[in-house]
């Protein structure tokens, strides 16, 4: 059901991880729907995207997706990362099947939420950039635990 | 391990070579259709009506009062669906649990549409009816009480006694959906009052497209589908002989190893329920411990998903499912894990293992073993993990 290179990036995930101190991080979806993405950036002064990771917590087209998002986005402007869109990264990934493209809205949801950090951190505004939609912990309690 | 490891039993079985064998002279020389007048044909009848009686006999009933149809959904549809239709001068009013098999859940969403009344019965944190509950919901229109033996995503068994109890003492027929359980634990229909019984024949290592409704005699149900005097004229269509060859063969061969089987299966379910248990942390059995399928096991796996589970299973030759919603491909997860109280990201991570007669030891150990790798591989991608160790830390 999935192509070879969202097989791939499934597999082997690029940029699994965390940044310390990460000048951005943003996480969106909720564990109800059972998809979460989280993206870390590392932008330097010039307002390059340095580094990329992620962590996500989801079926195999959003862990494929969020691989390739981050492979896009790496090495971009910040102006240049509000470009990729969830088509981009479908495109990239030779296509979705239509129930999983949500995963790749997410994907592109993830990176606008990092980048919203990052300008609220910084006290600057990136054109083009809407306040991201969702928090994941709101108005969740804590996890039980087994 | 090079071969396939298939612990997806309860979605179907292998047909064993034994069944296809016994089938295959009637797609060729014995194809004759039973009804016909001629010789080499109506012999036809007479090896129907003796897989009639052998099914008959593992149910403690006779042969006929088992009528054979294209499988267990139908079976369900056909014993629904004619019940509320025969008995609606009686009252409107349906009992079932919210466990159920789709088969019968959305046959019960049917009939709500024509006008009848449901009640969907809760379950404990283990899947097991409450009957307090079952009682209360009986009212003088109830006409059915359908409650399948037991379930296909968490293996516990109902107490099916006391629901067919309850049921004969208020006069309600009982029908059980008994697809995962026939040939599996033992059933009496007799003892435990079952007035139908819906049961499939390619979960029993049997072909698929066969299986049978037990209907008491005395039960007025009628035709579902018309066209001919086929079943004793409750079932029109000219007979699966193959498949009802097959069944029986199925059914024989799993009742000549009955005891040796169920006993292997429950051993190794326990060693593949207690080997994840003690060595993944944060996992949840579902279902109760003790009465559950001989063969099943379902497990949640806390900050992992189910389907990136099974896709890297599959890259490991093992074949299992889920009950998240990626592999529904709707947004909610399973309604029977929801049911016994899980939140939908435990739900979303859980994984159903069901074994089979070939399933070996070293199998299950060479499952556990990855299935330890797989689940850390996945926690160590999960933003849900990397919170809760962090909180952790903080503590």
């Amino acid at each position: 059901m999935y192509s070879e290179k969202v097989m791939d990036h499934f597999n082997n995930p690029r940029n699994v991880g965390e940044i310390e101190n990460a000048s951005g991080v943003g996480t969106v979806g909720n564990a109800k729907c059972g998809d979460i993405m989280r993206i870390y950036l590392d932008i330097d002064q010039s307002g390059i995207i340095k580094d990329c990771k992620f962590k996500t917590f989801g079926c195999g087209a959003a862990v494929a997706t969020s691989s390739m998002a981050t492979e896009l986005v790496k090495g971009k402007t910040v102006q240049q990362a509000l470009e990729v869109t969830n088509k981009a990264v479908m495109e990239a990934l030779d296509g979705l099947p239509p129930v999983k493209v949500h995963c790749s809205l997410l994907a592109e949801e993830a990176i606008h939420a990092a980048l919203w950090d990052y300008a609220e951190k910084n006290g600057i505004v990136i054109e083009g950039l809407k306040k991201p939609k969702k928090d994941i912990h709101e108005g969740e309690e804590d996890g039980e635990e087994y | 391990m090079s071969q396939l490891i298939y612990l997806d039993y309860a979605a179907t079985t292998p047909t064993k070579p034994e069944v296809v064998d016994a089938m295959l002279p009637y797609f060729t020389e014995n194809f004759g259709n039973p009804s016909a007048v001629y010789g080499f044909a109506s012999k036809n009848k007479g090896v129907i009506t003796q897989v009639r009686e052998n099914i008959g006999k593992t149910l403690g009933t006779k042969g006929e009062n088992i009528y054979f149809t294209a499988g267990g959904s139908e079976s369900d549809n056909w014993a629904l669906k004619a019940t509320a239709e025969a008995y609606k001068a009686k009252g409107n009013h349906i009992i079932t649990t919210k466990i159920e098999h789709h088969a019968i859940l959305h046959t019960c969403e049917y009939l709500e549409q024509q006008g009848y009344e449901i009640s969907y019965i809760d379950v404990d944190e283990n899947g097991i009816i409450k009957l307090d509950e079952l009682k209360k919901a009986i009212r003088p229109t109830t006409i059915l009480i359908s409650v399948m033996f037991a379930n296909n995503e968490i293996g516990t068994i109902q107490p099916i006694k006391e629901i067919g109890e309850i049921a004969k003492e208020h006069g309600i027929l009982f029908h059980t959906d008994a697809v995962q359980a026939y040939a599996h634990v033992p059933i009496d229909v007799e003892e435990y009052h079952i007035d139908m019984l819906s049961a499939s024949g390619h979960k029993l290592n049997g072909p698929k497209g066969i299986g049978f409704l037990y209907i008491r005699k005395g039960v007025k149900i009628r035709s579902f589908i018309h066209g001919g005097a086929q079943e004793r004229k409750r079932r029109a269509g000219t007979e699966n002989v193959p498949g009802i060859v097959g069944l029986g063969k199925a059914v024989e061969l799993a009742f000549a190893n009955f005891e040796e089987r169920t006993e292997k299966e429950t051993r190794l379910r326990d060693k593949l329920i207690d080997r994840i248990l003690k060595e993944i942390p944060y996992v949840r059995l579902n279902g109760d411990r003790k009465r559950r399928l001989p063969n099943n096991v379902n497990c949640s796996f806390q900050f992992v998903e189910g389907e990136s589970l099974l896709i890297m299973l599959d890259m490991k030759g093992i074949c299992a499912s889920s009950g998240s919603a990626c592999t529904s491909g709707s947004l909610d997860p399973s309604h029977v894990l929801l049911a016994i109280g899980l939140p939908h990201e435990i739900a979303h991570g859980s994984l159903r293992m069901t074994l089979g007669d070939e399933t070996t030891e070293e199998q299950i150990d060479y499952v556990v073993d990855q299935l330890k790798e797989i689940v850390n591989k996945l926690r160590a991608m999960s933003p849900l993990y990397e919170d809760f160790i962090k909180k952790q830390e903080n503590k």
